[in-house]
């Protein structure tokens, strides 16, 4: 029979405690300030004089015990709690390994350092018995460490340093750094480690790079960092954001700066390498009169058609950088004699080839950061609960300001009580059918609504054209020109009021839990987006670029650039508008007339598609507008500011829980498949398959624009024979269907072995936890023992103190 | 120290970059915070007492502020006040770029309002009213506070003994990808 737990004992219990936190000995002791005390206590327990109280409380327990005998259930989980334990046992329990850890134990910190310098040390033969948690295991140093005075500690501090001298200077400081030690012990460390060089920085020499190039390559990127880190945009203004929103709202605007650097990125190497040199050696053309009236900026005709803006500017010959400016002309190229130090310039291949590195590089980062985040959001184990993690992690300590605290506390207690209620109650039975039939309502809505927009604007595309067509024929006149915005508004508008219907139909539907909620809505206002880029490719691409003539263009390119950055100016402005209008106004309503104490709430998917959205029609635009990230880049900057002021103005927090880091891997993705993979999909159809227009651009004459690469290939085959093997290299690999195949089986043999390696992983996982269970029950069970044979000792008379040490 | 000069030096500096989880400007920015919070007493005191401290626009909300000033803070009276390296040592834990062990840790320790080693059940429901404020309406009710601990226990204790210790604490975090952007305070 185990010795039961009683809890009616609390008065006597508290008091014992209390005196015991008086007692200096057993304060020590709580507070463990390390193994000493406890591992002096052997078996053989000394008499305390804490003992008269011992016996008061054991003797009432022993009337208890009689009194009802418990079941061994409900003894198990409260065995360890401290309730009637003596003073020798709390010491010991109080000084356990586990238990020490947390605290300002600095042995124990130090003795954990020192294993990990050990292990990385011996990186190559690590032993499996050091385990890496902060849990040691009994084995280990724990409570053997005898440790009579603090010379222990100098002995445990003597041995770090010597393990940390012998490490590289790269790991040492980031072992210091990741050490939970205070900032005064680690700077002794320090010295004592650096004592015989003298004061030397780690970071400025001594870096571990074996050669030159791994040399260059750290400085390399130890600038980088030091210019990302220090292009802290917007630093105080997205600290004021977090501290007010938290981070939710947050992660909009960090995807603004993310796209900005793609876009910085995108402007740089096209500038670099396209549009530098071209606005160095202009090509003639002839001047063609064009009022200037303020509306050119806007549509991106007049004079703006025959600039470095867009595609039919560029010029489709080699520059020769020793001619003089006025030569170079379209044509052959200037000077006969062959300058052995003249430096030409293909502009049709620098197009290629500019093109489709940046597209190639920003694949890569996308693929790459896309990873990085699933990877941080994806766990193995999968477990059900939820109620300690959201206890333990779901406080943000950005918040500051206190309507917010006060507002984040309101939000947790209300998911702690639905969580509370989920597991209590279990889910009501909702009526199926009728659940049933509202969602396919609602779906058949919002898929209905996308089709009629994608169609509406399919038909008023046409007509758009041919009433163009009209206007052309006669005098060009502003009214003509700003014709040519009205698909744009049309599109924006589509793009502004669907969302919202979609709001009111998965308001009409009742969700189970509001990340459904959130899904569904993303998926309905992607799904639009998606059908009006794919209307719109579908007419620039197959219907304009297809048959130029029969709309009325020399240079299609140049019009779809066009049209491109009339969609992106008006979208922006679009959005400036309904910031202004719809959620200042809105507010002001919603206040002034509905009555409602609270303001909007920032819509953070929504707004997170609508970048996307944009983003995907620069890319779509880059082929035939280079200069179209610049456009991006000012709309992000002003898009920035103005959300920020509007938010700070007229919104407030979500009451809706906000995964930050799981929708901020779904933002990636989204970024990467609909939006990248389709703009890639169709600036690759234009080049493999449409003809370029003969007029104009660097590929005229070309029967596609892929040609402009091969003739280069063919051209490096008859005059360099040195580089001849690049081409049967891309003959083998790229056009070889076989070599694909290879690769894709390939990877998926990757991704088998990835699946198989997880699935190790969560039966390894579970083996360890029950391992860990049996541990805490041969704790337990040590325990009881420890307490029986004291009391055995104290009270051998006692019939109560039979010594049976099992615990149950 | 340097806590008093007006200047930080180039060598504490680099030294100070080496052993935290901070850039230069987060230093030099938290040395100016922190010769503010001294300005208007003596200068020639070495720890900034807590109620300053808590003065921080950072902190002054924080439910867990004075938790923070008591786990940072190494001085022998216990009494929260910082020195500009337990300040700085703050800052580092708080930081953007500290690891996810570190976090863990500190956040333990913050949690355990006992300072006893482990989260028991008075330390959980210190830890959950603290969560959901001071005013009586987002307060749970003494049987919701009841079953809410349970099943954190039954959650996260996985050697059964009624506490969760810090590998139990950390393994739970670790299935959190949200914790370490939302464990942050940026000065």
């Amino acid at each position: 029979m185990a010795y039961s737990v009683d809890f009616n004992l609390r008065p006597i219990m508290e008091l014992e405690l209390e005196s015991l936190r008086g007692d200096d000995t057993a304060q020590d002791s709580m507070k463990g300030t390390g193994l000493e005390s406890g591992s002096r206590e052997t078996l053989e327990m000394e008499v305390l004089t804490t003992e008269g109280r011992d016996r008061l409380a054991s003797q009432m327990s022993d009337v208890r015990e009689r009194a009802d005998e418990r079941s061994e259930e409900s003894i198990q989980t409260n065995l360890l709690v401290r309730k009637r334990w003596s003073t020798t046992t709390l010491r010991v329990l109080s000084s356990m390994p586990s238990r020490s850890i947390g605290q300002q134990s600095r042995l124990e910190i130090i003795s954990q350092c020192n294993i990990r310098s050990t292990q990385l040390r011996r990186y190559h033969r690590q032993t499996q018995d050091v385990s890496l948690s902060s849990r040691p295991s009994i084995r280990g140093y724990g409570i053997e460490a005898d440790s009579e005075d603090v010379c222990e500690e100098e002995t445990k501090r003597q041995e770090l340093v010597n393990n940390l001298q012998s490490l590289s200077a790269g790991d040492r400081v980031r072992l210091l750094r990741a050490t939970p030690l205070s900032l005064a012990e680690k700077t002794k460390l320090r010295k004592l480690v650096f004592s015989d060089k003298v004061g030397q920085s780690l970071l400025s020499s001594q870096v571990p790079c074996c050669s030159l190039l791994k040399r260059a390559l750290c400085h390399i990127w130890f600038g980088c960092l030091f210019i990302l880190s220090s292009l802290q945009l917007w630093q105080v203004a997205l600290k004021r954001l977090g501290g007010r929103f938290g981070t939710g709202v947050l992660s909009y605007f960090l995807f603004i700066r993310t796209l900005l650097l793609f876009n910085v990125f995108l402007f740089l190497i096209n500038g670099l390498f396209l549009v530098l040199p071209q606005a160095i050696y202009p090509p003639l053309h002839t001047p063609s009169s064009h009022r200037v009236t303020g509306l050119e900026l806007f549509t991106g005709t007049g004079y703006l058609s025959n600039s470095l803006m867009f595609y039919g500017y560029y010029t489709n010959s080699t520059i020769n950088t020793s001619c003089r400016p006025d030569e170079a002309t379209a044509g052959t190229g200037c000077g006969t004699t062959s300058d052995p130090h003249m430096m030409a310039y293909n502009i049709p291949l620098a197009y290629c080839f500019t093109i489709g590195i940046t597209f190639f590089i920003t694949g890569i980062v996308l693929v790459y950061s896309m990873s990085k985040s699933f990877g941080r959001s994806f766990r193995v184990f999968k477990s059900q609960g939820n109620m300690a993690i959201k206890v333990f992690c779901s406080w943000d300590f950005k918040v500051s300001k206190k309507m917010s605290v006060r507002m984040q506390s309101e939000n947790i207690t209300t998911q702690l009580k639905e969580l509370l209620s989920e597991v209590k109650g279990g889910e009501e039975e909702k009526g199926r059918l009728s659940g049933m039939a509202v969602h396919l309502l609602a779906w058949s809505i919002s898929l209905g609504s996308t089709f009629f927009c994608a169609l509406g604007i399919h038909c008023f595309a046409k007509y758009m054209h041919l009433r163009r067509l009209e206007d052309a024929e006669g005098e060009v006149s502003v009214l003509h020109e700003a014709r040519l915005l009205a698909l744009p508004g049309v599109v924006s508008c589509g793009n502004l009021l669907l969302p919202g219907l979609f709001n009111l139909v998965s308001w009409m539907e009742n969700f189970n839990s509001p990340i459904v909620r959130l899904y569904v809505s993303i998926f309905r206002n992607l799904l639009l987006k998606v059908s009006i880029l794919g209307v719109l490719c579908y007419h620039w691409l197959g219907k304009i670029a297809a048959e130029p003539e029969q709309h009325g263009l020399q240079c299609w390119e140049s019009f779809v650039g066009q049209e491109l950055y009339r969609f992106l100016l008006v979208d922006f402005i679009f959005t400036a508008l309904y910031t202004v209008f719809g959620e200042f106004i809105w507010k002001r309503f919603s206040q002034g007339v509905l009555r409602r104490r609270r303001k909007p709430v920032f819509d953070i998917a929504r707004n997170v598609l609508e970048l996307i959205y944009g983003q995907t029609l620069t890319w779509l635009g880059l082929l035939f507008t280079p200069l179209l990230p610049a456009v991006q880049i000012l709309k992000l900057l002003l898009l920035f500011h103005m959300k920020k002021s509007s938010l700070l103005v007229n919104c407030q927090a979500s009451r809706k829980p906000w995964r930050a880091s799981q929708m901020s891997t779904l933002f990636i993705s989204l970024l990467c498949f609909p939006s990248f993979l389709g703009a890639i999909v169709s600036v690759t159809y234009t080049i493999l398959t449409i003809k370029p227009s003969s007029g104009c651009g660097p590929f005229r004459n070309l029967p596609f624009m892929f040609h402009s690469g091969k003739q280069w290939a063919q051209e490096l085959k008859s005059t360099n024979h040195k580089l001849a093997w690049l081409n049967w290299v891309h003959h083998c690999l790229v056009e070889n269907p076989l070599f694909l195949f290879l690769l894709a089986g390939v990877f998926l043999m990757v991704i088998y072995i990835h699946t198989q390696v997880l699935d190790g992983q969560r039966k390894t996982i579970s083996l360890l936890q029950k391992q860990i269970e049996n541990e805490g029950k041969d704790k337990k069970f040590l325990i009881t023992s420890l307490q029986a044979i004291h009391e055995k000792r104290q009270y051998p008379l006692s019939p109560s103190s039979r010594p049976q040490g099992s615990e149950v | 120290m340097g806590t008093t000069a007006s200047q930080l030096g180039k060598d504490l500096l680099s030294e100070y970059q080496e052993l935290t989880f901070l850039t230069k400007q987060e230093i030099l920015l938290a040395h100016k915070r922190y010769s503010e919070l001294l300005s208007k007493e003596d200068r020639n005191l070495t720890s900034v007492p807590m109620e300053k401290v808590l003065s921080l626009p950072e902190l002054k909300s924080n439910p867990f502020r004075k938790r923070i000033c008591h786990v940072f803070s190494t001085s022998d009276m216990k009494d929260g006040s910082l020195t500009f390296e337990d300040f700085l040592d703050l800052l580092s834990a708080f930081s953007d770029s500290a690891t996810l062990e570190i976090k863990s840790h500190y956040a333990f320790r913050i949690f355990d309002f006992d300072d006893d080693g482990t989260l028991d059940g008075g330390d959980l429901e210190k830890l959950v009213n603290c969560l959901t404020g001071k005013t009586e309406d987002t307060r749970l009710t003494p049987e919701e506070m009841r079953q809410l601990i349970s099943n954190i226990l039954e959650e996260s204790d996985i050697d059964k003994d009624g506490t969760v210790n810090l590998s139990e604490f950390q393994h739970v975090i670790s299935r959190s990808p949200d914790f370490v952007s939302s464990f942050k305070i940026v000065l």
